[in-house]
């Protein structure tokens, strides 16, 4: 009897409904988010698009019975800092989530010193607890270059590294692998790690964003804090962003929140001053030029230090 | 002589399918994973050895199902189960118990009557197996 149940359930398809599949699974709606809440990214959304299509298109095969292998979905995000890898990463794994790639979607986010030990002995152990963690999810790996130590040969990091390779071939069922980091290492990393690469079907590069990008950010953040700029300051605003982006340390829009952090300290400052009156919701919410103007990046020159206050 | 302790044991061995499943009731119960193995089947054995640690902050049966794997490769020729710990307040106790690793042949146990005083029978069960010394119990299987 059960052997006729189980040939009726493992039938394959002979048709699918395309839109029917489609809307079942949600991701249209998780892609439209996507684009909503991410400003700029152009071609990141165009690839995760992408990456979407494919599995739709390999789910449906596989209920067709015509897949024949799980298909290999570790992928390496490069970008400078603050150009949302972290956060595309965590979006990613939602999608992946819903098109039943993953089967829990919860992301662990983890870097060199959460994976390499310090004695001999300690790295596997460290490893696999990770890797148990984020079984049935995404795990991110943060700045992945510096698991490899070149210049020092008896560095641990080795160890993890393969570790990671042996699972990101033998369990992907079980777990997909994100790498992040700049550009530019990231490359030199996989040059000395070919076995990353080959395992790694998808890499996305992330690009900076634009003036006109960064203000987007600036008043999305805003909105989302209940903030909004007065016209004034939303010009001095535009002003900082050119000066900011000429300064060490600039790291895109996480550049931006905390400028924000700090201009919403400034603005807190500056109502508290004076006591004696009434307060509107407007004028809480009201982010001023004096605000922006305070900031130490108007005074310092190109090339000054750090992220100023 | 088939040995039945914990849940299920009266019903045919688990497969690695179902042990998964189980697995995952624990996990999303929230309850940390143990694997314990051991090579005397006595039923009030309760010096298991841990394989690893607990597991828990864990979202997905998958880690804890190769810990087993890894467990049964060192000593598949042992008693190996899996139990689950609630230590949320108010039952800090083992909620779940089952065997998820048996030796290929088990050779039961003997019951010894001791008569005593009056008519009274003192009864102890002693395991076959035992009788030789840890670790080589089931060795030549
Ligand atoms: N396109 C965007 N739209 C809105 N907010 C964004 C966008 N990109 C990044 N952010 C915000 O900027 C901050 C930094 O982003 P995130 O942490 O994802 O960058 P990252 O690329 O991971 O940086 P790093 O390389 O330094 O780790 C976050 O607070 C995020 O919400
Ligand atoms: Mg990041």
């Amino acid at each position: 009897m059960t052997q006729t149940q189980e040939q009726i359930r493992e039938t394959p398809l002979e048709t699918v409904d395309l839109r029917h599949e489609f809307a079942d699974l949600g991701i249209g709606a998780v892609l439209d988010q996507l684009d909503s809440e991410l400003i700029g990214l152009k071609p990141v959304k165009t690839r995760i698009r992408e990456i979407a299509s494919l599995l739709l298109v390999e789910r449906i095969r596989q209920k067709m019975a015509l897949a024949t292998t799980f298909p290999t979905l570790h992928m390496s995000f490069t970008g400078n800092p603050g150009t949302g890898k972290t956060t595309v990463a965590l979006r990613m794994a939602g999608i992946l989530h819903r098109l039943g790639f993953v089967r829990r979607g919860h992301v662990i986010s983890v870097t060199r010193d959460d994976l390499v030990g310090q004695y001999i002995g300690h790295t596997a152990p460290k490893t696999k607890e990770i890797l148990k963690k984020a079984m049935g999810g995404v795990l991110f790996i943060d700045e992945a270059y510096y698991l490899y130590r070149p210049e020092n040969e008896r560095d641990y990091g080795q160890e993890a590294i393969e570790i990671l390779l042996q699972v990101m071939e033998q369990q992907r069922e079980d777990l997909v692998v994100i790498l992040a980091g700049y550009g530019d290492r990231m490359e030199k990393f996989f040059q000395s790690n070919p076995g990353f690469r080959s395992r790694i079907a998808h890499h996305i590069d992330f690009p900076d964003y634009s003036d006109a990008e960064l203000l987007w950010i600036a008043e999305l953040m805003l909105q989302q804090q209940n903030y909004r700029f007065s016209p004034e300051a939303r010009e001095a605003f535009i002003r900082y962003i050119a000066a900011r982006k000429v300064q060490p340390l600039f790291s895109n829009a996480r550049s931006i929140r905390n400028a924000l952090d700090r201009i919403r300290l400034r603005q807190a400052n500056r109502i508290v001053a004076k006591l004696d009156r009434t307060l509107s919701a407007d004028d809480v919410m009201s982010i001023e030029a004096g605000d922006v103007l305070a900031s130490r990046v108007f005074t310092k020159g190109a090339g000054a230090a750090g992220e100023g206050r | 002589m088939r040995m039945t302790q914990g849940c299920f044991s009266f019903l045919p061995d688990l497969t690695d399918e179902q042990i998964a499943a189980q697995v995952q009731y624990c996990l999303d119960k929230g309850w940390a994973v143990n694997i314990e193995f051991t090579d005397d089947p006595h039923p009030r054995n309760t010096y298991w050895e841990m394989w690893g640690l607990p597991m828990f902050d864990l979202r997905d049966a998958a880690g804890i199902m190769k810990e087993l794997a890894d467990c049964r490769r060192v000593y598949g020729d042992r008693y190996v189960r899996i139990s689950g710990f609630d230590s949320s307040h108010g039952w800090e106790s083992v909620r779940i118990s089952f065997i998820v690793n048996r030796p290929r042949e088990e050779p039961g146990f003997r019951l010894d009557r001791q008569e005593s005083v009056g008519r009274n029978i003192r009864y102890s069960t002693h395991a076959y197996a035992a009788t030789r010394p840890e670790g080589e119990r089931y060795a030549d299987q």
